[in-house]
């Protein structure tokens, strides 16, 4: 393999093995091209105007496999199917083996050839890293007509110094059917690491999927998400993306509603501390008329940490009769907290109800007093006040275990003094 | 007879709230088993005293001493306070989205429990307690289990403060003109309510405007505050007094002497 002596350009993923998965040849030649192209997007780029890449950058990241001995502390609901991931590769022996009906999965490395990618690879570096030296995924398939009642739950780990894992979900909710997904991003040591996942969601008619995207992994490792939902009529999605811990996150969520009657929810809650940056970037593009979307972020920065939201909604020239709601708020909890908070509205209809807002403050002082008079302690007269503020988006999470492995963290967090 | 006991002495209390001086040395006693009503007129310092008393940290206190049963009270921060037994009815009892009654009250209940070395009260117990405090103020007890004040009417909020005094069960409570904005049935209700609440073991400082909230709450001292400090003290039929011949008499009387 050849390097680049551009100087432009960086190496960070020039060490990298090429991908044996039969990836789309399609995607497979744009995503060299991009590799080969692409330099590293600064914050002079719109899309990465508050999320400097650099750091992230400097590693030079090596695929490799790794063993882990234990997921309990891994493990969000106990009574799901889980398969886990290290690094990216699949851990057979810490997957559960009963799979529930109504739900098919294959090792993407076992498939014969993968479906072209949803995801855009042209100018999206990550997204093209990920498909020229896919470690390894999934492809899960909801179905025809099957309520799967058992959620299934991915969790990934990543581990080891300057490991990067490209790491892919392809996700089919077919024709009528329903189903509940858990995404768990974890780690367990290792300096610099990089976990770079991409994942696809295919909504055909009439389909049901909520998802819950749990991340907490430590502050050696840096994350980039990229989901793109694709919905077809009649369909219904919900994604919760609820960040706990990190380095420097960065989610990207696509929606393409194509479809008329689609419900697209799409919620997030972040706890940042230290110098933690974390980054949600979404798109809801609602191409024909007749659906619904809604959207709430928020978040509580600690320290120095920096939030980002970006939220855009576009409205289609056809797309009439559409309600879409987006909405943003932050609580800052020091000086040199930072949040940039940019919701976006485009809107080419002129039958549509749409309405976008962000907030950000701090904690009422006036509320933290009210409740010290009742003989609450300081501390927990803001716990009190920052659970409230969080649960709204908290609350969206249906499932009770999910719920109380989110509040454990939060709870040990606030008990550490944050 | 036995001296009664005293719950909260102030001596010479002065008090600024950015530079400018609100309370210029009041004095005050009260003991067990007594209702002292402090009235005067706007910007007199009452509910700069309330604030005071209550460790409101924007106001200074300068000079001066307060014991609350004993302890140095101006020592202590606000929960301390509170877990000592003062307890503050707000004038204006603020809304707070997303933290329900009963859970902070809880919180509450048991931080002052573990402050007194006792053990958490038991689910059962503490809704066992909620239902019978609730009755004394006649909140729904739909209420009681909302979000703090949340698009409770001015009525409610009151009752809320009330309620909340009967689930703590202070040995001081300072209700700060609990009687503003309340129509003729609820402030019955909520003095009612306080009055289920007097013993011999707890005081009530009631700071009013008017003398019609203590046709419902009868005290025992009526106290005149005015210009940071009290100027006269009587019964209750100096309320009646003030009520009849305004502010200004007492102004002009200051002046006279």
């Amino acid at each position: 393999m050849t390097t680049t002596t551009e100087k432009k350009k960086s190496d960070f993923y020039q060490n990298l093995t090429t991908t044996e998965i039969n990836v789309d040849s399609k995607d497979r030649a744009l995503a060299e091209k991009v590799c080969e192209q692409a330099i590293i997007p600064t914050t002079k780029n719109e899309y990465w105007k508050y999320t400097r890449l650099t750091k992230l950058t400097k590693p030079k990241y090596i695929q490799q496999k790794e063993e882990i001995g234990d997921i309990t502390s891994f493990v969000i609901d106990q009574d799901a199917f889980t398969l886990v991931f290290v690094n990216g590769f699949f851990n057979e022996d810490l997957s559960s083996k009963n799979k529930p009906s109504g739900v098919e999965f294959k090792i993407l490395s076992e498939k014969e050839a993968l479906p072209p990618l949803q995801a855009t690879i042209e100018g999206a570096l990550f997204t093209a890293i990920n498909t020229k030296y896919l470690c390894d995924g999934v492809e899960l398939v909801f179905k025809e007509k099957n309520q799967v009642k058992t959620p299934v739950q991915i969790l990934h780990i990543i581990k080891g110094e300057n490991t990067i894992s490209n790491f892919r979900v392809l996700v089919k909710n077919e024709r009528f059917s329903e189903g509940q997904l858990i995404l768990g991003e974890f780690s367990e040591g290792g300096k610099t690491k990089l976990s770079n996942i991409v994942v696809d969601f295919k909504m055909e008619e009439q389909s049901k999927l909520h998802v819950d995207k749990i991340q907490f992994e430590d502050e050696e490792t840096f994350h980039i998400s990229t989901e793109n939902i694709r919905q077809k009529k009649n369909s219904q999605f919900t994604i919760n993306t609820i960040t706990l811990n990190g380095a420097l996150v960065r989610n990207n969520l696509n929606f393409e509603v194509k479809g008329e009657n689609c419900e697209s929810n799409l919620n997030g809650a972040y706890l940042l501390k230290g110098k933690q940056h974390v980054d949600n970037h979404t798109v809801v593009d609602h191409q024909v008329a007749h659906c619904n979307s809604n959207e709430l972020y928020k978040g509580v920065i600690y320290d120095k940490g920096t939030a980002v939201f970006n939220g855009k909604v576009f409205v289609r020239q056809d797309a009439q009769k559409i309600n879409a709601f987006q909405s943003n708020g932050n609580v800052l909890m020091s000086d040199y907290a930072t949040v940039n908070s940019k919701p976006e509205l485009e809107i080419y209809a002129d039958d549509v109800k749409c309405s976008h807002g962000s907030t950000t403050g701090q904690l009422d002082e006036e509320a933290v007093f009210y409740l010290r008079t009742r003989g609450i302690s300081e501390d927990s007269a803001r716990e009190l006040l920052i659970a409230a503020f969080i649960d709204e988006v908290l609350d969206m999470v249906q499932n009770e275990n999910i719920r109380t492995f989110i509040d454990k963290i939060i709870s040990a967090r606030f008990h550490q003094n944050i | 007879m036995t001296q009664k006991k005293k719950i909260i002495e102030i001596k010479n209390l002065h008090a600024s709230i950015d530079g400018k001086e609100i309370l210029k040395g009041l004095t005050l006693t009260i003991n067990a088993g007594e209702v002292h009503a402090i009235m005067g007129p706007n910007g007199a310092g009452k509910s700069t005293l309330a604030s005071v008393l209550a460790g409101r940290e924007e106001y200074e206190v300068t000079e001066g001493e307060v014991l609350f049963d004993g302890v140095n009270l101006l020592e202590l921060s606000p929960e301390e306070r509170a877990r000592e037994g003062l307890f503050l009815a707000f004038q204006y009892p603020i809304e707070i989205p997303g933290v329900s009654n009963i859970n902070f009250l809880r919180t509450a209940l048991n931080e002052i429990r573990e402050h007194k070395g006792e053990t958490p009260i038991s689910a059962k117990e503490f809704m066992a307690l909620v239902r019978e405090k609730s009755k004394i103020v006649e909140l729904d007890a739909k209420l009681a289990s909302r979000s703090v004040n949340e698009g409770f009417s001015g009525g409610e909020k009151k009752k809320n403060e009330i309620f909340q005094m009967a689930m703590l069960n202070p040995k001081l409570a300072i209700l700060d003109e609990t009687d503003s904005g309340l129509d003729i049935d609820a402030l019955r209700i909520v003095a009612n309510g306080v009055n289920k609440l007097r013993s011999d073991e707890n005081a009530i400082m009631v700071i009013t405007h008017y003398q019609r909230l203590l046709d419902y709450i009868v005290p025992d001292f009526v106290h005149v505050l005015y210009d940071g400090k009290i100027v006269k003290t009587g019964g209750k039929d100096l309320a009646l007094e003030l009520e009849e011949k305004g502010y200004d008499w007492i102004k002009h009387d200051l002046v006279n002497n």
